[in-house]
């Protein structure tokens, strides 16, 4: 497929891109708002943003989508969006009914520099109504960037600081995960006995149950009255630095609720941490249940280990998930040869370089703001036993002939993955299977008949 | 209100003359004007219709001057197939920064274009113009035009700024940058000292055509070329199923353009018979008796004895071969109703045919960029009390398809969880087919497809 693709690496002055592994902000921005109950994410600028991020969240989740658009026109680019906005803050409200509209930007309105919290101001909005905003301007970041952007303006319009002493909550901020592990991140906390806000929560939006009846507005998601409350949190836990952490700053700003910025939960260790701050700060012990879920992961760990020690391994996708995957492959005592995000950020090389010296592995290559083009180049530079990325990994699997596990965002070409988690000890193990049968299909395909086995 | 016979709809006050219910109204569904702001739209843009009809061109780099979003979300979504070069599903950007959009992209565009050809060596670039390119006004024509010159290969612009109409507007900048493509290449127009001499004149093949409006989606191009080739009429080129460059350049040569897709191709169409002298037909691959009607009329064009003799062979032999299996699903498929919200209006027109074959009754019918004469069609088309409606949102859509008793949607990919949320059976006529639904053998597969989602035990536990 792919295989234009060459070995010779030149360095590529240009900046642009071949076979991108991020996307732009407005998707972000419009699934954390999906994740806000009875809230209607409203794309502003032409149709086709609009439609596209619908389309491709509707590919991702097989599950309806709703925004509604500005519907930019030729004068519209010309005169401005604020008319254009006006009619669909008043439209949207009259027809579709949300508790509450999230507007989002595109490059079009960004560009010619409508001032959406004026506009906003000088919109009919009916009583009880909400209207919030995020800027989040194309050319500027990733999805991630825009979905981090979202939360933020979610907790600077709502958030409200209103008793004098915090309650004894934690503001939990997912980052750009699924529902299903949204779901379980609710039920880590819970276990624990922690009262919590997961904020957004798309579980319940976008992986609601069938019923035989559309719902416009699904049970799911946070609660209005919760985002409000988030400003009496005692702290905020955000999982993800890339996704998470400025909405958590944003709500110390704003209502001096205390920050922790933690890795995704994904693997061991990452999942070790997220348990003990709360069970630090909310002096409560980690919970039998999920004491007894991690000795089974360690278990399956120790039965497997043999499997994945010393295989190479080859990442890509969103930071947060990145970083959290290369700290479970490295316990799991696999090398990660190529570690590569599309969203920009130093932190992310940083980090990853980090761990991969603490683990004593040297000659990988890491790379953030990059593109599939670099990293197909990498691993026929350095051949990798096992590939772990979104859908548009299978080009280069399949050209290389590489063993694939899908994880992270967009999965375009397989189902139920948006119902499962790969969060918390449950998700970890989840993962382990998802690699280990890959890399034992493989050894299966590929045996001579004389090698065999019916046991592994 | 009295645009509309159904109970209670909750409707913009705006939409309503976009909605009609044959028999209720003597009035026409209102169409082909820009959407209401804050509607739930179903529409796209003019970059999507650039892209979608140019990208199925195989050999050429499709590269988007603009943030990376545009270029993400059309990486290799069409689901054209193709028989040679596997260029056309990469995902090429110039990724626009903020520093871009302050300074201006020519740059940076010129330079991609260095690096692409550096590594590809094509023959071909589109370079598709994205909102941010209109709004920063990137000179987009001259930057080609520089590069071209450069390298001595053809790199045309295409005009497909977003917000400059919806996604009609970008078929016809296609079209635009498919005439120039067809044009003599740059090299055959130049003597020897610069001067530009006058095109070559073209040689006609006779029994040549060239199909337009076929996107080769699940090979479905290659089963109309197999039947053209039976009755001993040879497709030219594809516009742009499974198309290159060295094919499109031969366009010109044929004697006859045929259309598939109307909204996308018509343009074109008028465009080569004005330019080139070429005629065309409309047809449809579609449904048993448009296939049958459209090989008949190809046949005809061509008054010769020998190939309408073929024809007649050829149609007798396709029913044969899917009259038993067509019946049975007609049985199995008894009282079922169905409801259509597609693209463009000739894909509606299409079903609405198809269905009546299938005795499956059509309840609403809808599409996103039809045109006034389709509606007429699918008008006269319709049964009483059949809703038509324009540009619709899923609210509409739920509420008339409930309202109407709807067993089965046929749609896009946003329509899907849709129907599948209201218990409704489903059918992608879009990008995401993955069985061709075109000719004798895709009318099978349609009543097959018709047949499996709509009789699938699974609604059972809804």
């Amino acid at each position: 497929m792919l295989d234009a693709t060459t070995k010779e690496m030149k360095p590529r002055l240009s900046g642009g891109v071949i076979n991108p592994a991020k996307t732009c902000q407005p998707i972000g921005a419009m699934y954390a708002a999906l994740g806000i109950h009875k809230c209607l994410p409203h794309s502003h600028g032409s149709q086709g943003c609009c439609s596209y991020h619908r389309m491709h969240l509707t590919r991702h989740f097989r599950d309806p989508v709703m925004a509604s658009t500005s519907s930019f026109t030729e004068g519209a680019s010309v005169f401005g969006g604020g008319a254009n906005l006006k009619t669909a803050i008043k439209n949207v409200f009259t027809i579709y009914n949300p508790d509450i509209m999230a507007v989002h930007t595109t490059c079009l309105s960004e560009t010619i520099g409508d001032d959406i919290p004026t506009i906003i101001k000088q919109s009919e909005v009916p009583d009880g109504k909400l209207v919030i905003h995020a800027s989040t301007p194309s050319y500027v970041g990733s999805h991630i960037t825009g979905f981090s952007n979202m939360v933020k303006g979610a907790v600077t319009y709502l958030a409200e600081a209103t008793m004098e002493e915090k309650k004894e909550q934690v503001n939990i901020i997912p980052g750009f995960v699924n529902p299903g592990d949204m779901r379980e991140i609710k039920r880590m906390a819970k276990v624990m006995g922690v009262k919590n806000i997961v904020l957004p929560d798309t579980s319940g939006v976008l992986d609601s149950p069938m019923t035989g009846e559309f719902d416009m507005f699904p049970k799911g998601g946070t609660k209005i009255a919760e985002i409000v409350d988030t400003g009496n949190s005692k702290m905020s836990i955000a999982l993800g630095s890339f996704a998470s952490s400025d909405a958590a700053y944003a709500l110390e700003r704003k209502c001096k609720v205390k920050p922790a910025v933690l890795k995704t939960p994904i693997g061991i260790k990452a999942t070790d941490e997220f348990l003990m701050t709360l069970s630090s700060n909310f002096g409560k012990e980690v919970a039998k249940e999920l004491e007894e879920e991690r000795g089974q992961l360690v278990d399956i760990m120790t039965d497997t280990h043999f499997h994945f020690h010393g295989k190479k391994v080859a990442v890509f996708g969103d930071p947060d998930i990145v970083i959290g995957l290369t700290e479970y492959l490295l316990s799991l005592g696999m090398i990660p040869v190529h570690v590569l995000t599309g969203t920009p950020g130093s932190k992310f090389e940083t980090e990853i370089k980090e761990m991969l010296a603490r683990a004593g592995i040297e000659g990988s290559n890491v790379k953030a703001a990059g593109d599939l083009y670099t990293f197909h180049q990498w691993i026929k530079n350095q051949p990798a036993d096992l590939m772990i990325g979104n859908t548009y990994g299978k080009y280069i699997a399949r050209a290389e002939d590489i063993p694939f596990v899908r994880v992270g965002f967009p999965i375009l070409d397989r189902s139920v993955h948006s119902y499962m988690p790969i969060v918390g000890y449950k998700g970890a193990m989840r993962l382990l299977e998802m690699i280990s049968n890959a890399l034992l299909d493989r050894k299966d395909r590929d045996s001579a008949d004389e090698d065999f086995e019916l046991v592994m | 209100m009295e645009q509309l016979a159904l109970k209670d709809p909750k409707v913009i006050e705006e939409r309503k003359e976009f909605i009609s219910t044959k028999g209720a109204q003597k009035q026409q569904v209102k169409c082909d004007e820009d959407s209401v702001a804050g509607s739930i739209s179903q529409r796209a843009c003019v970059f999507c219709g650039a892209r979608v009809v140019l990208n199925p061109i195989t050999d050429a780099i499709h590269l988007v001057h603009g943030p990376i979003g545009c270029a993400s979300y059309t990486w290799d979504i069409r689901g054209s197939l193709t028989s040679g070069s596997n260029h056309y599903r990469n995902s090429f950007s110039t990724d626009m920064k903020e520093k871009d959009v302050i300074f201006g992209g020519e740059k940076k565009l010129a330079i991609v274009i260095d690096e692409l050809v550096e590594k590809y060596k094509p023959k071909l670039i589109f370079v598709y113009s994205t909102c941010i390119v209109g709004v920063i006004g990137d000179d987009l024509e001259a930057v080609c035009k520089k590069q071209a010159q450069k390298y001595n290969i053809e790199i045309i612009p295409v005009q497909s700024s977003g917000f400059i109409g919806n996604k009609s507007a970008g078929y016809r900048a296609a079209c635009d940058a498919l005439l120039r493509l067809i044009a003599p290449a740059p090299q055959e127009q130049l003597t020897n000292n610069g001067e530009t001499s006058q095109p070559k004149e073209v040689k006609k093949k006779s029994k040549t055509i060239n199909y337009l409006g076929d996107f080769n989606l699940a090979a479905e191009a290659w089963i109309i070329k197999n039947y053209l080739k039976e009755i001993g009429v040879e497709i030219n080129v594809t516009f742009t199923g499974d198309s290159d460059y060295v094919s499109l350049k031969k366009a010109p040569e044929a004697s006859l353009n045929i259309i598939q897709c109307a909204g996308s191709m018509t343009y074109l169409a008028k465009k080569m018979e004005e330019i080139y002298d070429i005629p065309f037909i409309h047809i449809s691959f579609l449904g048993i008796e448009d296939t049958k009607e459209s090989i008949r009329k190809i046949a005809r064009f061509f008054n010769d004895p020998e190939i309408e003799q073929k024809a007649e062979q050829l149609i007798a032999r396709e029913l044969k071969t899917i009259e038993s299996q067509l019946d049975w699903y007609k049985q199995k498929l008894q009282g079922t109703k169905a409801a259509i919200y597609v693209g463009g209006g000739f894909k509606a027109i299409s079903l609405l045919k198809q269905f009546k074959e299938l005795g499956v009754e059509v309840v609403m019918v809808g599409t996103q960029t039809g045109r006034k004469e389709e509606y007429q069609t699918i008008s006269e088309l319709a049964t009483e009390g059949t809703v038509i409606l324009d540009d619709a949102n899923p609210t509409e859509l739920e509420q008339f398809m409930t309202e109407k008793g709807a067993d089965l949607l046929v749609g896009g990919v946003k329509e899907r969880p849709l129907a599948y949320k209201l218990g409704l059976a489903f059918i992608d006529h879009n990008h995401d087919r993955k069985h061709p639904l075109s000719g004798f053998v895709g009318a099978v597969n349609f009543a097959k497809e018709v047949y499996s989602t709509v009789c699938s035990p699974v609604w059972k536990y809804v």
